[in-house]
């Protein structure tokens, strides 16, 4: 129990306490002061904020003695598949203002994609009519401001169940501390979501993944919340690869009833047998892509407007339109924190509905 | 959704399936399962204790009326030995009674027949002692009058004129 809390704020001392060592990057930032424009660059920042970084960027201020932008940062390393693993860390991309040479190749990061491109010695995009960049994009398997947070979540997940089931163990079934918060969520998604959704017999060979995902969303979620403006459930990889899990688990735990009810509906007309098989095929796609939309769209436009009414403050620049976006922006904030727990629940519960279809007992 | 597609980044969707698989795998094994296991344990036990509880109330409704019927069983038996003894009791003294005036009688006619055996004997006794003195008496009337032969028979002629055959 001790120990563990131990790891845990070692965990979170690395995490933020390596910021305090991450150096400054100073680099000029022409681009800013070109355009002008304070809402192109709130545009701009919300455009970036909503995409995943390479690095973890914390905060960022222009000097006033030099006149440029410093950047306080957590540098994290990025790994490039170009015909053969590339590593090197995110500092050296200087936010796309160097190229960065690794074992020959020349690679730069486009600041406005978030994405690192194949380019030349000298770091040039080449552009179609439709401003593509035509440059070729290796894969890329860094560990992004994204992945950094979600493992994050995983060691707070891992450190926070493995104690409530210690405090389980050592106090004979009953929680202590903060296990008395979670207990009863873990009993709710148990007694509310699993049970009613699956059915007695089979809720729980499905309870390690509801759990999981629940937890792992809304902790997400909350972090989004936060000021280190992390997106990782509104980014669609994220969510995709969830939604993904619960198709693959729903497929391959269905029985011999979920399938003929897709492609030979029972109790219905050969015709209409035949034309509900493709609508009940496509079913099963759309339920988990609903999934993931659902996710992706809510959290996203969460941050969205919770950014933009921010942002307003410093459009209006005076007493009576700041404070009224200052009051929009915090209860704004209120009703994320609601829907930071309630798309949690939302993907969960449908999570657990698709199961049950998967799993029930043909009753006719 | 051509912006989605673009936007959509290989290498997260690959870390993030990844970590996420394996925290699956790392909280069931070390979280969940103890957790459920333990919630329900307890919710078993919590059952179980409840069940055992109405057992014992119900128990104790059965002693209590066990405890009832035994009172009056032992009452009731009380008043037969009392009664019984009652019963014993006058009796006693009733048989008391009787042997007592069989006791009684027997000792009276003891008593009777000793008193007619005494008497029986104290006649016999005088009888002899008269018969005895008699003689004597006679012995010496005799030997005066009998002086003679002729006074001698004339005794004997009223001697025999007086005994009377028996």
């Amino acid at each position: 129990m001790k120990q563990s809390k131990y790891l845990l704020s070692i965990v979170f001392l690395l995490i933020f306490g390596l910021s305090t060592f991450a150096s400054p990057i100073k680099v000029s930032d022409k681009e800013i002061k070109e355009d002008g424009g304070i809402k192109t660059e709130i545009k701009d920042y919300i455009t970036h904020h909503l995409k995943d970084s390479h690095s973890y960027s914390l905060t960022s201020w222009v000097d006033e003695d030099t006149g440029k932008k410093v950047y306080l940062e957590l540098p994290l390393p990025v790994i490039l598949y170009d015909n053969g693993f590339h590593f090197f860390m995110s500092s050296k991309l200087k936010h796309g203002k160097t190229v960065v040479e690794s074992n020959g190749n020349f690679y730069r990061l486009n600041y406005d994609k978030s994405k690192i491109f194949k380019t030349n010695k000298e770091g040039v995009f080449d552009y179609d009519k439709d401003n593509k960049i035509l440059n070729y994009a290796p894969l890329d398997f860094s560990i992004t401001k994204n992945i950094s947070t979600i493992i994050l979540v995983a060691f707070i997940m891992f450190f926070l169940f493995t104690n409530l089931a210690k405090s389980f163990a050592e106090n004979k079934g009953i929680s202590k501390g903060i296990g008395r918060f979670f207990e009863p969520i873990i009993l709710y998604i148990r007694d509310e979501i699993a049970i009613p959704n699956i059915g007695e017999k089979k809720y729980k060979n499905y309870m390690s993944f509801l759990l999981t995902i629940f937890f792992f969303i809304w902790f997400l979620n909350m972090l989004g919340l936060t000021p280190l403006g992390v997106n990782v459930t509104g980014n669609i990889a994220v969510t995709f690869s969830l939604a993904l899990l619960t198709f693959l688990i729903t497929n391959f735990t269905a029985n011999k009833s979920y399938w003929g009810h897709i492609f030979w509906m029972p109790g219905v007309p050969v015709l209409i047998k035949i034309v509900l098989a493709p609508i009940e095929l496509l079913g099963v796609f759309i339920k988990p892509f609903s999934l993931l939309i659902r996710l992706y769209a809510n959290i996203q436009a969460g941050h969205i407007v919770l950014y933009s009414l921010i942002g307003l403050m410093f459009i209006f620049q005076n007493l009576i339109g700041s404070s009224l976006s200052f009051v929009l922006a915090f209860f704004i904030s209120i009703i994320e924190i609601l829907v930071a727990l309630l798309q949690a629940y939302i993907f969960t519960m449908l999570s657990a509905l698709y199961f049950g279809f998967a799993v029930a007992e043909d009753d006719h | 959704m051509e912006k989605l597609i673009s936007e959509f980044s290989i290498g997260l969707f690959f870390w993030q399936t990844v970590i996420f698989v394996i925290l699956i795998f790392l909280l069931k094994k070390y979280a969940w399962k103890p957790i459920l296991d333990a919630v329900n344990d307890r919710e078993e036990g919590i059952k179980n204790a409840l069940l055992s509880a109405e057992k014992a109330k119900e128990e104790m409704v059965s002693l209590q009326s066990d405890n009832e019927a035994t009172l009056k069983k032992a009452r009731a038996e009380r008043d037969l030995l009392l009664k019984e003894a009652r019963e014993m009791k006058q009796q006693l003294i009733e048989d008391a009674k009787d042997e007592a005036k069989s006791e009684a009688k027997k000792i009276i006619t003891q008593a009777q027949e000793t008193i007619q055996s005494e008497k029986n004997a104290a006649i016999s006794d005088l009888k002899n002692q008269v018969a005895s003195l008699s003689v004597e008496i006679a012995e010496k009337v005799l030997k005066e009058k009998l002086s003679n032969d002729k006074a001698q028979m004339d005794l004997v002629k009223n001697l025999v004129k007086d005994v009377t055959l028996k």
